[in-house]
């Protein structure tokens, strides 16, 4: 397949993000490197069932936690979940100013995420002085769920770039498997999420 | 000097080499001369697993010196494409299943081996002693909670009944090790206590180690289990519970700077571990700090400046002159609280 | 690394062409020099440990560089020395094993490299800056989050780095082997090798995150104030053996399962027979590296897990030596009916067997937990880890380098001075480790500075040391040897050995492509199915044509060149926050650059046909 195919094909198939051997090495490789992914989430989360009772009689997930900022936080996650399939669908009819559109959404979505996440921390830091440091089950939150919010933040500089680099010049073969694998790395994190919601939040709310 | 030094060391080469082909090691130290209940069991686990090892071994030896002495090539061979088989199935269950059989057989000791020692059952019956554990950048504390007595170092234990060890450490993980008598087992920070159990046949002094490193002078951390017949022990248990560490009139003065410089970490009498070895009963110890000979002389170094002797430890150097250490030592030399044990100590000192 | 070609170039374009290179046998060249340097490091602190442990109260180095040189000793040798050489061999073969012109990523693999490089540089770095991290290669907390000093901190930042190269390393063979295979290579049909290759890059994607993480913990506590190990703050210094053994146990039989397959390949070819048993060779390595998670909790059978836990981990892992007792009797039965011919790597290869088993039988020992409690951390244990270690990876490398020396460099290995280095090696690895099984079991524990006079330990440290120098004069023989023969042997046909896979049915050493045209496979050994009908080579299984290749770039070395420089400033702003503006301009540079990878498109080259047909004639007229 020459450069020229690549780039500005005649004709777009069904599956652009497969379509090449480069798009399908990207794929598989991202499907093994969330596997590597879960391994790291899945010993994050194993440290922190270790340490969530370790509260060196500071604050305790109970005292602290407050469902309904979590529960907003949570549907606006799974929401641009949602949006991310829709601009893939997008992406497979080759409609890409609607892709354009729906990943937009999505960003937004995701900036509001973590714009509540961040409120969350400061919160706590100010009005508990539940911090970092102050018990090892506060290294263990803060850990657990500021890694969930570090890989939000890449996510979102990720698709940022990716739609302002291909603005101008449209969906091909040689930035379909781009998107998708983005969108694939977009839902990973919102799975990561229903983990953190229910193992951190609800465990911890119920005890 | 040289040629002294060499003969010395040729005469020990020698001596380890006639040990080594005996096949065991010190007496008192070594895993193959099990002294206590739990050596003996794992001795006997050992054993097995090495009888169903060298079966196996040997079996592969066989097969592999025959195949490498028949079909190594010969001259005018070198164009011989020998047969390519594919494999053989009923070859392949033999070798899978032969092994499997002999693993079970091996598993079945090991799972009773391991719950044997895990055992806990005696545990706070009446007349079972537990003892504390805890160890130390780089030393032991020894604590007996029922009766009352705190000691450090020589751990002192009756022959023939079962005695609970709780293990804890004090900073980073030790392991606490004597081969002779027992296995080993962790001493870890925080909540996650351990508890083991020694069990001694004889009477003796044996040699435990540190197990797991824990700083520079991990291999320094040395101590001795000193298992005396019950009677004695009743006695030693009586002599540690009434301790006086009023010094003699020639010693008055050590132990006014003793009080002034080392009380602060190193008590005398019982009490929780401090951040210094318990100094009770000191004049009986087999050595000092764990590794060194006992005599005045090394006491005063050791006192001066315990860098020397074991790197990285917290006891501080040059806190005291050296003319002060040596009031201290003679003050130190005379916490003769109980002298049970102590001609067992002295015995392993001229068996070496 | 062809002397002729720097001359005409110059000096100056072979190193760009090397810090800029993305052709998997170029990295692979690579992997071995930076490889054999560690290894030549990590050795020479082993002789140092041996020297200090020559006579009892030894005092050639103090206790503090004792526990530094221990340390180093095994992080280097494992992460730095061993599995480098292996990905040296992963890269120099699985790509022509499988009749494939690259990697899936040859990007990637050259950033894998630069990680691994930077970080290893990183961890001996410390060796100059006021001390090398001193809590032991597995580094247990709380010892090392109180470790004075930033020794540590090296060690985390070092195996951080080098261990993200590692698992990208990982990921993009794992892809290889799925999406580059020629056509008619079915997975039935692949070397095993390449298998055992595939194997272990799924043990690496599936262990290397519980490291990571282990080792962001640890970061966090010594340098930015958590408490996950510090007990005095509810925290669990537990936490770090689990995290590190997840990780670790899978990470030797990472090690030990490419050498498996090299191996198999080895006794195949030597015995001019097909593998004994595919299938269930296949099978076995599978196995192994299943069960391989399932076991890690065998190193922490002191740590007081309890009867129940210890009794389930010494079961899962005795189990392990079934699959792995079925690779040696299949090795045996592969050699059994054949022509064996005793070269250098078969030579090696043969050692390994007998080595190896006894490291196994002390393994299966060393699994009865109850028994452990003897064993364990005693130097029981440093020898029967060697008997695995060197027994099996360390003979399997050397059988390996022999084997496809040619492969790689188009010469073969002096053979004369390849079995000269064999016998001292052999003979004092078994001087130096077995001895020390007794040693352990007579009361000695592992990483002891000293051991006291009487203790019956004098004899059996001596002979030990002995046979260490023996070792090292095996590796300067070999050493020698790799000199002698770039200088003065001749080049060597594609086939040397009379092979049976597809590597050996192309030029020694391969043109960048590798093959011209893509091999058609028609089964097990495909080279071997070829010459048992009379052809020479490979049937193709497409028409002469373009062929599209990478392009080389210079932003994995800055990606990792980044990384280094933030690395610095992460273990000194501890001491000052001023050292923040190196992780500013590291990860800066480092941000910057995957940024340029992702806007600048790169869809590769193509060699031309013509160009192609050039490179046939000449081959033809060699």
């Amino acid at each position: 397949m020459s450069h020229d195919d690549v780039l500005n094909p005649k004709q777009m198939p069904h599956d652009p993000e497969k379509a090449t051997l480069e798009g399908k090495n990207k794929f598989l490789a991202f499907w093994f490197f969330l596997g590597g992914e879960t391994v790291l989430f899945a010993s994050l989360f194993g440290t922190y069932l270790a340490l969530n009772r370790s509260t060196a009689g500071e604050n305790t997930p109970e005292n602290l936690f407050g469902l309904e900022l979590v529960f907003i936080m949570t549907m606006l996650l799974l929401t641009s979940s949602l949006t991310s399939v829709y601009a893939m669908y997008h992406m497979k009819n080759h409609d890409f100013k609607k892709m354009q559109l729906w990943l937009g959404i999505t960003v937004a979505l995701g900036l509001a995420f973590l714009g509540f996440e961040i409120y969350e921390f400061v919160h706590y830091i100010h009005e508990y002085e539940f911090t970092f440091r102050s018990s090892a089950f506060g290294s263990a939150f803060y850990t657990l769920v500021g890694f969930h919010g570090g890989h939000v933040l890449f996510g979102l500089c990720w698709i940022v770039t990716l739609m302002i680099r291909n603005s101008k010049r449209g969906l091909n073969l040689y930035n379909a498997p781009k998107f998708y694998i983005a969108s694939l790395y977009w839902h990973f994190i919102d799975v990561v999420w229903v983990f953190i919601f229910t193992v951190v939040y609800l465990m911890g709310k119920v005890g | 000097m040289r040629g002294w030094m060499g003969k010395l060391r040729a005469f020990f080469i020698f001596s380890a080499l006639t040990l080594l082909l005996t096949g065991c090691g010190v007496d008192n130290l070594s895993a193959l001369k099990p002294k206590g209940y739990g050596s003996d069991l794992l001795f006997d686990l050992m054993m097995i697993s090495i009888a169903i090892m060298l079966f196996v071994f040997i079996i592969v030896m066989a097969i592999y010196t025959f195949v490498l002495i028949r079909y190594r090539q010969r001259k005018g061979q070198e164009d011989f494409i020998p047969k390519q088989t594919e494999g053989n199935k009923a070859l392949e269950v033999i070798w899978t299943v032969i092994p499997i059989i002999l693993l079970l057989v091996l598993a079945v000791p090991t799972v009773q081996a391991t719950f044997d020692l895990a055992d806990e059952s005696t545990k706070g019956d009446e007349g079972v002693t537990t003892i504390e554990v805890t160890g130390n950048q780089y030393w032991w504390h020894f604590g007996y909670p029922d009766d009352e007595i705190s000691t450090s170092q020589d751990l002192y234990i009756p022959t023939g009944e079962r005695v609970y060890l709780d293990m804890k450490s004090s900073d980073v993980i030790h392991s606490f090790w004597v081969p002779s008598i027992a296995g080993k087992m962790d001493t870890n920070p925080g909540d996650n206590d351990n508890t083991m159990y020694l069990e001694a046949y004889e009477e003796g002094v044996y040699w435990g180690h540190c197990a797991e490193l824990c700083g520079p002078s991990h291999s320094l951390m040395d101590f001795r289990v000193i298992a005396v017949s019950p009677e004695e022990y009743d006695q030693w248990k009586e002599d540690m519970q009434n301790v006086d560490p009023e010094a003699t009139a020639e010693a008055q003065e050590g132990q006014d700077l003793y009080e002034n410089n080392c009380m602060g970490c190193h008590a005398i009498g019982d009490g929780a571990a401090g951040q210094g070895p318990n100094m009770t009963n000191f004049a009986n110890r087999t050595k000092i700090a764990g590794v060194i000979e006992p005599s005045k002389e090394n006491l005063v170094d050791w006192i001066v400046n315990p860098e020397q002797f074991k790197p990285g430890n917290q006891m501080p150097a040059n806190l005291v002159s050296e003319d002060e250490a040596s009031q201290i030592a003679d003050y130190l030399m005379e916490l003769d609280h109980s002298d049970v044990g102590a001609s067992a100590s002295e015995a392993e000192v001229e068996e070496e | 690394m062809s002397t002729a070609l720097a001359q005409n170039r110059g000096l100056g374009a072979m190193i760009w062409d090397y810090l800029t290179t993305v052709d998997h046998k170029k990295i692979a060249h690579l992997y071995l020099v930076a490889g054999g340097f560690f290894f030549l490091i990590g050795g020479l602190e082993a002789m140092l440990i041996r020297i200090q442990l020559m006579k009892p109260d030894n005092d050639f180095i103090s206790a503090g560089l004792y526990n530094e040189m221990i340390t180093m000793h095994g992080t280097t040798m494992i992460f730095l020395a061993a599995m480098p050489l292996i990905f040296a061999l992963m890269n120099a073969v699985v790509p022509l094993q499988i009749g494939a012109r690259d990697v899936a990523f040859p990007f990637l693999n050259s950033l894998g490299f630069w990680l691994f490089l930077f970080g290893g540089v990183i961890l001996n770095v410390s060796w100059f800056t006021g001390g090398a991290p001193d809590a032991g290669w597995t580094n247990y907390a709380p010892l090392s989050t109180v470790s004075p000093g930033h020794g540590v901190d090296y060690y985390v930042m070092g195996l951080q780095i080098s261990g993200a190269g590692t698992l990208i390393g990982g990921i993009n063979f794992l892809v290889t082997i799925v999406n580059m295979r020629a056509p008619g290579m079915t997975y039935m049909r692949m070397p095993l090798f390449t298998w055992a290759v595939f194997v272990t890059s799924a043990l690496i994607l599936f262990a290397f995150p519980a490291l990571t993480v282990g080792l962001f913990l640890m970061m966090f506590d010594r340098m930015f104030g958590s408490v996950f190990f510090d007990t005095a703050a509810g925290g669990n210094a537990i936490i770090w053996e689990h995290l590190f053994w997840i990780f670790g146990h899978p990470e030797v039989y990472i090690l030990i399962l490419p050498l498996f397959g090299a191996f198999s390949d080895i006794f195949s070819t030597f015995s001019k027979k097909r593998l004994f048993g595919y299938s269930a060779m296949v099978f076995a390595t599978v196995l192994i590296g299943f069960l391989g998670f399932m076991v890690w909790a065998h190193h922490m059978f002191t740590v007081g897990m309890g009867p129940i836990a210890n009794s389930i981990f010494a079961v899962a892992t005795m189990a392990i030596a079934v699959p792995t007792g079925i690779k040696i009797f299949n090795w045996m039965f592969t050699m059994w009916g054949g022509n064996i011919r005793m070269t250098a790597a078969m030579l090696w290869s043969v050692a390994f067997i007998p080595s190896f088993t006894i490291g196994g039988m002390t393994g299966v020992m060393l699994a009865a937990a109850a028994a452990d409690y003897q064993y364990h951390d005693t130097y029981f244990v440093v020898g029967h880890f060697h008997y695995v270690i060197v027994g099996g990876v360390v003979f399997g490398l050397f059988a390996a380098l022999h084997y496809w020396w040619p492969k790689m460099f188009g010469k073969i290995l002096n053979e004369k001075l390849g079995k000269l280095a064999f016998w001292p090696f052999f003979i004092g690895f078994h001087l130096t480790f077995f001895i020390q099984h007794f040693l352990g079991l007579m009361g000695m524990p592992r990483r002891y500075w000293v051991f006291l006079e009487g203790q019956g330990l004098e004899a059996g440290n001596l002979i030990s040391t002995i046979g260490a120098f023996l070792m090292a004069i095996g590796t300067v023989i070999f050493l020698v040897n790799v000199v002698y023969t770039s200088v003065k042997a001749k080049k060597v046909s594609g086939d040397p050995w009379d092979g049976r896979t597809l590597e050996w049915s192309i030029p020694s050493p391969p043109p960048h492509y590798n093959f011209t045209q893509t091999p058609l496979v028609r089964g097990l050994d495909p080279l071997w199915v070829e010459k048992s009908e009379g052809k020479k080579g490979m049937t193709p299984a497409e028409p002469l044509g373009d062929i599209h290749m990478p392009n080389a770039s210079i932003l994995p070395f800055l990606i990792s060149l980044g990384l280094f420089i933030a690395g610095f400033g992460f273990i000194y702003q501890v001491d000052n926050k001023a050292w923040l503006i190196l992780v500013f301009l590291g990860m800066g540079l480092t941000l910057g650059s995957m940024l340029t990878r992702s806007l600048k498109d790169d869809l590769g080259h193509h060699i031309h046909k013509e160009e192609l047909e050039k490179d046939l004639e000449k081959g033809a007229g060699e």
